[in-house]
């Protein structure tokens, strides 16, 4: 790179210094215990001396570990459904959130079609309701409206192939968390990706049109591959809020349904706080946004940017 | 199918699906809440088997002190969060807007704390505010001075400070972005005409960020009141209801207390607020945005 780097005051390294440090502190320090022994963690005795462990992890993901650690007598901490359930409810939301919000983001604007000012002003507004505004009526829905009756014929068939005795409602199934986490980011990825359709050449869509392809291959073909960027902000700010979330995935899931972050809040209210573990599964949590973050901060940053100052 | 009637209904079908969803599960629900929160109204019921009782619920929560408790806390902390962070986020940018080696790293690492989820953030500082065994205590206690009630009698100041960490980066990336992409021609011109660093600042760079600033800060404001597993996680709502935000009563009074038409009504509360920031932000926006035309047109001109 040819850009000259200025010359600085010393004072000024030392402020990043501190404040790279204020950060990533407070993650390091998590890091750090969860290598260390419960007794260490309390007595304190000093940060950096500790013989690290993993028994931390091992009792964390001991309900899918392939051998029995001799520390853990008995599995309480089911982490491991709760990790699969959390990467299943994610990926798959991420996946349908993008593909549906790309379609939207794209007929918006390439086409005029009556009631677009309205779906365009629509989804602007809905962005801003909070999880706990939607809480109420969903959990609501999700319970008592959004169900198949048990004796008609699709409702009766799920009820005796999957077992159960009442009717089977969207409450308690990955489906309704699914669903629910789609339209939440819906709104946002619209709205990124329509500035990044916005800068596609119009020429390339209209060549492609004469060489014969129809609206959808042109979709797919020509204009996917060129927001590529853009997809991968989206995909990474949708996975983060699906990844994350525990107010409406505590309100749906049930038993065998629900994610992590609904795991570390049950285990935190408990009397006695076992810090180790709950570092651990914090950290285990942590990891995936960690590592995104890592690889993709480019996107990020312009995914940010895309949304605030378009917004 | 003529192939007219088919171009005609092309976007329709590029739309149908996010329509089809959004409808379902974000517009329909709000629907269902208002006319829910005419009704008294408890999880196991639909709709219309609930009795309507009018704007009983909303009275009642009007006469309630201790909903007006939490909606203070609530406004406190969204005031004293992005009054914070937009301080502090927007000085650091300008403090820090240079050519720097390693500035992408720098950014990488500044964003990492947005990126944990809440609940992880909330048990993180839930450690290191501990009343003994945290860190913040045993560092106080290291170098003799008293120790500190963290979450007890100072809950809502602790809360704050942990979303300022997690937070100030979001306004500083943003701030820095916009920073960057000011018109060169107009800080050149500025410097030449002797203005000092602080004059450059206040009368060139700040109204010209101020469109992107005044965004900035609304996204934050409405993500103020989204916030609830740091707080849960942290203290519960506790001590007393000193920082029962919101957003973390109506949870509590729709799934613990069952009341869901009461907790309907606080949702329609908190939805019009929302939305009054939202339409003021936007009118500033338009008034700001005014503004920073003005100083581009003057400085063209200039040359």
């Amino acid at each position: 790179m040819s850009t000259k780097y200025e010359k600085q005051n010393p004072a000024f390294y030392v402020l990043i210094a501190i404040l790279v440090f204020m950060s990533i502190g407070p993650v390091l320090l998590m890091f750090m215990n969860s290598f260390k022994l419960d007794v260490d963690i309390i007595s304190g005795t000093s940060g950096l001396l500790f013989l690290p462990t993993i028994q931390n992890y091992e009792k964390a993901l001991c309900d899918v570990l392939w051998y029995e650690p001799d520390h853990v007598d008995f599995c309480s901490l089911k982490f491991g459904g709760a990790f699969i359930n959390s990467l299943f409810i994610a990926l798959i939301s991420t996946f349908l959130t993008l593909v549906i919000g790309c379609m939207a983001a794209y007929a918006l604007v390439r086409f005029r079609f009556m009631g677009r000012d309205t779906a365009s002003l629509t989804t602007l507004m809905v962005r801003m309701v909070p999880p706990a505004v939607l809480l109420v009526p969903v959990f609501g829905l999700w319970n008592n409206e959004f169900c198949l009756d048990k004796e008609g014929l699709v409702g009766g068939f799920i009820r005796d192939t999957f077992g159960g005795r009442g009717d089977v409602c969207l409450a308690g199934t990955h489906s309704g968390i699914i669903l629910i986490y789609v339209a939440m980011n819906l709104p946002f990825v619209i709205w990124i990706l329509q500035s990044f359709i916005v800068q596609v050449p119009r020429s390339l869509e209209e060549a492609a049109r004469v060489d014969g392809a129809g609206p959808f291959q042109v979709f797919f073909k020509v204009v996917l591959p060129l927001i590529k960027p853009g997809l991968a902000a989206a995909a990474i700010f949708t996975f983060r809020i699906a990844w994350n979330e525990y107010l409406l995935a505590s309100a749906l899931s049930d038993r065998n349904t629900k994610t992590v972050p609904i795991l570390i809040v049950n285990n935190m209210s408990e009397f006695n706080v076992e810090w180790g573990v709950i570092m651990a599964t914090g950290m285990l949590l942590a990891i995936p946004p960690i590592i995104f973050t890592l690889f993709a901060s480019r996107q990020i940053i312009t995914g940010m940017t895309a949304g605030a100052v378009k917004g | 199918m003529s192939r007219a009637l088919a171009n005609r209904l092309t976007p329709y079908m590029f739309m149908a699906p996010a329509v089809v969803i959004m409808t379902m599960a974000l517009l329909y629900p709000l629907m269902y809440m208002v006319w829910g929160s005419f009704r008294d109204w408890n999880p196991s019921q639909t709709i219309g088997e609930a009795e309507f009782v009018g704007l009983k619920n909303y009275i009642t929560l009007w006469n309630d002190p201790n909903f007006h408790e939490s909606l203070g806390v609530t406004l406190r902390f969204a005031f004293f969060v992005v009054g914070f962070e937009m301080l502090i986020g927007v000085g650091l940018a300008l403090l820090l807007d240079r050519n720097i080696r390693g500035m992408s790293v720098l950014r990488t690492l500044f964003i990492l704390p947005m990126m944990i989820a809440p609940v992880v953030v909330g048990l993180m500082w839930r450690y290191m505010y501990h009343p003994t065994v945290g860190t913040f205590n045993r560092f106080l206690d290291d170098v003799g001075l008293p120790k500190v009630d963290w979450l007890g009698q100072h809950a809502l100041g602790s809360i704050i400070i942990a979303d300022i960490w997690q937070w100030t980066p979001f306004i500083f990336i943003l701030s820095l972005a916009a920073l960057q992409s000011l018109p060169r021609s107009a800080l050149e011109a500025a410097r030449i005409d002797g203005a000092t660093a602080w004059q450059q600042i206040i009368h060139i760079k700040l109204p010209l960020m101020m469109p992107v600033l005044i965004v900035t800060c609304l996204l934050r404001l409405i993500d103020a009141f989204k916030v609830l597993e740091v707080i849960l996680v942290m203290t519960e709502g506790g001590p007393g209801l000193s920082t029962e935000i919101l957003a973390l009563r109506i949870s509590r009074t729709a799934t613990e207390f069952r009341e869901l038409g009461v907790a309907a009504a606080m949702s329609n509360y908190l939805l019009v607020l929302l939305l009054a920031f939202t339409v003021a932000m936007f009118a500033f926006t338009s008034l700001q945005e005014k503004r920073a035309a003005r100083i581009r047109a003057a400085v063209e001109e200039d040359e």
